[in-house]
């Protein structure tokens, strides 16, 4: 049994070379970018070997000529110099020069940056406040005023170029290096005797290193870049000397009458920097996965409803406010697709109270989401099942009408008030647009129903209030407002996801008496999302308990308190903490839910159930209906055997 | 409000001190004899010697700061000598040219960037935002002196539909239509890796927004799709966007050095640049120092507009 009880460990992770570079070279973008610069950089590398014009052979006869000329197959400048060989000799400056800039620049601003956030204190502060100055310049202008005190030159161009992009590495490696001096094993590198220098060079080095290699790699085309803008306004590499800036610099005199002198460093300049950057961005995202553009996808306004073609509709229920029938909502995430919620049933009556209640992860959350299409595709869905509110198919509605009945007919209160209240506009204005999005009044009544509102769920001096910004507010008052931009239009069904879980005690018992007592005046269906037996038994008529996207008991409220049958239920309600019973056992169900991207054949429970037996692995268990009113999803239901499960 | 404003301003006193001694310090910084670095090679012995007492280099390091900000808070930055004439005349006539240029091309690349960045954050995936994130690579790996050269060559040469160079046209002109006219190219090519660099992200910011719960509560409220982009996720990107398009104004600002040298535009950008070949080092300082400044107001006017679209910065 031992096999079973434990959790399946996860694969141990590596964030080995070969993975990050395969990762690299799966995306396309980044992989162009590179094969284009190392195959610039292979030129660049072996320009001396290459069959090559002398690069600075005037010939005053073959001036301007145009490529694909004879023997100049880019063409020649204004001196009759062959601009292929130019181009690669001058690819060679810049690729050299830039690189240099960019490795003084690392080493340089990596240093600042790694004394400043190590040593912290007034050093950090003096040496912050210096690279806050120079970062006031704009940086171009600076590195122009230092060339002008250096005097023109490419070494010197090349400096400034350096000295002006040491405060972003010295900012950026601060920060991180910062947050690495106060981890547990610095601490303990110091306890164990190891100089200040030491700790810096093995302790925090390889771990700021990712950090400078991403800031390097983002910067180094901006230098190239640079460098070749000072050199086009003759400010760099003087001649005989040429790299990419100074050539175009040149075709630019000749504009008029021979464009490409100019075209062709432009072309080699902007190819290069382009790869640069291509290459920079795959590198950030290997190296700093959150950046990753493919994790920022955008959700649409309502889930995708997928049902597979020809599934017969399972039949309504008239009498009831919110009925639903097996619900399967699903998040596909790569190649992996997550069964948040297989097939789960549900049935709301008018001003009845249902309370849905599971760990996190157990779908509950997920199943209140699916009813208004608020589940955000990508990557969730909805495969199968009916949801219906008061006989009308919800899941074939138009947008419209699911827009007219969010908010109007249904509408929701979620858990965190702080986040789910627009930190941008004042509550006054939030409540206002509720109420106007769906009655037909002037500014002014509605800032009257905003108030009255705020009234309603009890919120003292609600005229100032209407004014305040959600950051102003406790997170209780908070909650009452999300509560009374919720109440705006008389909604039949309110469904509240954790919505007393932020808050503490105290005030979680007052917005719970507050909703008990508006769903009697205002005759509304409550559907409330919890993890918290306590808070249900304080409100709800019915409970459906959740364990892995499925409903694995269901019955009246006082019932399931008293008399659990599926010993999930058993285990939450002993998770409650109650005063006076310090023997209580709080101790948390042992191991964790199952992942359901991968859910084990037979009952999901079964591998941390203490009753668990052989036929439990065995198939699918059924929920089984044991008393009126009252099912669970167990081949061994608990009956009255409180206290020695 | 107002109060916040104050305390802004009185913030800046210190900046601006530290850009005085920054300048003073790189021009401090040259080797040899700063006399001769100032007033060029075929400087009269009379006139190094009349300079040296006048900076005052026979003091401290200390007391010639003192002595040089004192001058300059009195509007006096020294003399041109390649040009013969207060630095000061020369760098506000040139600034406000600049000033024109760069404050353009700071609108076209916020309106564009901005809109570029809401549209492919919509539309991600689809064919919009390909061809926006195209054009945005395209534009920030562009050199903005060659895109110059390109614009000049199609839209000047070509096509003939704007002028290729100056401010004004040579003869006559000099009203606001002949302006605009010669604004268009230079303003487009200044702005164009401004608007890659604020559509980027826009982009990224309205995609983190729309994924805040709080989207999810407008949405939970019936609000049209429209309103839910538009009012309330574009307000709450727009305030991470704000700053971004503060630091553009630096890199505006500074990439006008080489888009008045192509468009031979009269602004700061190419004085800066002949000044520096003709080693007129006080004009340089000046130059610098003033277009700084100008970047400090900028930054402070994107803090307080951040300020007024987000409460919570408001302390």
């Amino acid at each position: 049994m031992s096999a079973v009880t434990e959790p399946a460990a996860a694969p141990p992770k590596r964030a080995d070379r070969p993975d990050s570079i395969r990762l690299l070279l799966n995306n396309k973008m980044a992989a162009g970018g590179f094969i284009i610069l190392v195959l610039m950089v292979l030129v660049a590398l072996i320009a001396p070997l290459l069959p090559l014009a002398d690069p600075n052979a005037t010939a005053p006869a073959n001036r301007l000529l145009r490529p694909m000329s004879e023997g100049h197959l880019l063409g020649t400048d204004a001196l009759g110099r062959d601009i292929l060989s130019r181009i690669i000799w001058g690819l060679r400056v810049s690729l050299a020069v830039g690189i240099s800039a960019t490795l003084i620049s690392a080493f340089f601003g990596s240093l600042i940056g790694l004394t400043a956030g190590y040593v912290g204190g007034r050093t950090d502060t003096i040496m912050m406040r210096g690279i806050d100055m120079v970062m006031a310049f704009p940086y171009i202008l600076l590195a122009l005023a230092i060339v002008a005190v250096l005097g023109p030159g490419l070494i010197n161009a090349l400096y400034a170029i350096a000295i002006v992009n040491i405060p972003f590495f010295a900012r950026n490696i601060r920060g991180v290096t910062l947050g690495l001096s106060r981890r547990e094993f610095v601490d303990s590198a110091r306890m164990s005797g190891k100089s200040h220098t030491r700790i810096l060079f093995t302790e925090i080095l390889p771990n700021v290193m990712p950090v400078i290699v991403i800031t390097m790699s983002t910067t180094v085309g901006w230098m190239i870049l640079e460098t070749a803008g000072l050199s086009f306004l003759g400010l760099g590499a003087q001649p005989p000397q040429a790299d990419l800036g100074s050539m175009l610099g040149d075709g630019r005199r000749v504009l008029f009458n021979a464009p490409h002198v100019a075209i062709v460093p432009g072309i080699v300049i902007f190819l290069l920097v382009m790869s640069i950057n291509l290459f920079g961005d795959g590198v950030r995202d290997v190296l700093d996965p959150r950046l990753k553009s493919g994790a920022l996808t955008r959700p649409v306004a309502r889930t995708a409803v997928e049902r597979p073609p020809g599934e017969p509709m399972p039949a309504a229920d008239d009498n009831a406010v919110l009925d639903v029938k097996g619900l399967k909502t699903e998040f596909h995430l790569g190649r992996t697709v997550h069964k948040a919620v297989g097939g789960v049933d549900l049935k709301l009556g008018q001003t009845e109270c249902l309370g849905i209640v599971g760990e996190s992860g157990s779908g509950k959350s997920v199943t209140a989401m699916s009813i208004m299409g608020l589940v955000p595709t990508p990557p969730g869905r909805i495969t199968g099942g009916a949801i219906r509110l008061k006989g009308e198919d919800l899941l074939a509605a138009s947008d419209a009408r699911i827009r007219q009945l969010r908010g109007g007919a249904v509408s929701h209160v979620f858990q965190d008030p702080l986040a789910t209240l627009h930190p941008l506009f004042t509550v006054g204005h939030q409540i206002m647009e509720a109420v106007r999005t769906h009655q037909p009044v002037g500014h002014a009544e509605a800032r009257k129903k905003a108030r009255d509102l705020l009234e309603l769920v009890r919120i003292p001096n609600p005229e100032q209030r209407l004014d305040s910004y959600p950051h102003e507010l406790s997170g209780g008052m908070r909650q009452r407002v999300s509560i009374a931009m919720a109440l705006a239009n008389d909604a039949e069904l309110l469904i509240a996801d954790e919505p007393t879980t932020a808050l503490d005690v105290t005030v979680q018992a007052q917005i719970l008496v507050l909703m008990n007592k508006l769903r009697h005046e205002k005759q509304a269906s409550i559907l409330f999302i919890t993890h918290d037996f306590g808070v249900v038994s304080a409100l709800c008529d019915r409970i459906a308990v959740m364990y892995a996207g499925r409903i694995v008991e269901t019955g009246p409220t006082e019932q399931i308190l008293a008399d659990p049958a599926h010993p999930y239920t058993r285990k939450l309600i002993d998770c409650v903490p109650v005063l006076g019973e310090p023997e209580r056992r709080l101790d948390a169900i042992q191991g964790l839910p199952p992942s359901v991207a991968d859910l084990p054949s037979g009952c999901a429970f079964a591998p941390r159930c203490p009753r668990a037996q052989e036929p439990c692995l065995a198939g699918d268990v059924a929920l089984e209906p044991i008393a009126e009113g009252r099912a669970a999803r167990c081949l061994f239901p608990l009956a009255g055997e409180r206290g020695n499960a | 409000m107002t109060a916040y404003i104050a305390k802004r301003l009185l913030a800046l006193i210190p900046v601006l001190f530290g850009l005085t001694l920054i300048v003073f310090l790189i021009m401090a910084l040259i080797p040899g004899d700063p006399a001769r670095a100032i007033l060029g090679a075929y400087a009269t012995p009379e006139n190094l010697e009349r300079l040296n007492r006048q900076l005052g280099l026979d003091r401290s390091m200390p007391e010639q700061y003192l002595i040089w900000l004192g001058n300059l808070l009195q509007g006096d930055l020294g003399r041109s000598y390649s040009l013969n004439r207060p630095v000061i005349d020369e760098v506000m006539e040139r600034f406000s040219a600049t000033l024109i240029l760069a404050g353009t091309a700071l609108v076209i690349c916020s309106v564009l960037g901005l809109l570029a960045g809401i549209i492919s954050a919509v539309r991600q995936f689809g064919w919009t935002d390909r061809i926006v994130t195209f054009f945005v690579l395209i534009g920030i790996s562009t050199p903005s002196f060659f895109l110059g050269l390109l614009l000049i060559l199609l839209f000047a040469v070509q096509l003939r539909w704007f002028p290729a160079s100056g401010m004004y046209a040579i003869y006559g002109g000099g009203d606001l239509p002949d302006l605009i006219r010669h604004l268009v190219l230079p303003s487009l090519t200044l702005a164009a890796v401004a608007t890659g660099v604020i559509a980027r992200l826009t982009r990224t910011a309205m995609l983190e927004v729309l994924r805040q719960d709080y989207i999810r509560t407008a949405r939970a409220k019936g609000l049209t799709e429209r309103k839910v982009i538009y009012r309330h996720a574009f307000k709450a990107a727009l305030v991470s966007v704000i700053p971004v398009i503060g630091i553009q104004a630096g890199f505006v600002l500074g990439g006008a050095v080489y888009i008045e040298t192509v468009f031979q535009w009269p602004g700061i950008g190419a004085m800066l640049v002949n000044a520096i070949s003709t080693r007129d080092i006080l004009l340089v300082q000046g130059g610098v120092l003033v277009v700084a400044a100008s970047y400090v107001l900028f930054n402070l006017a994107a803090d307080v507009v951040q300020s007024i679209l987000d409460p919570r910065l408001r302390r």
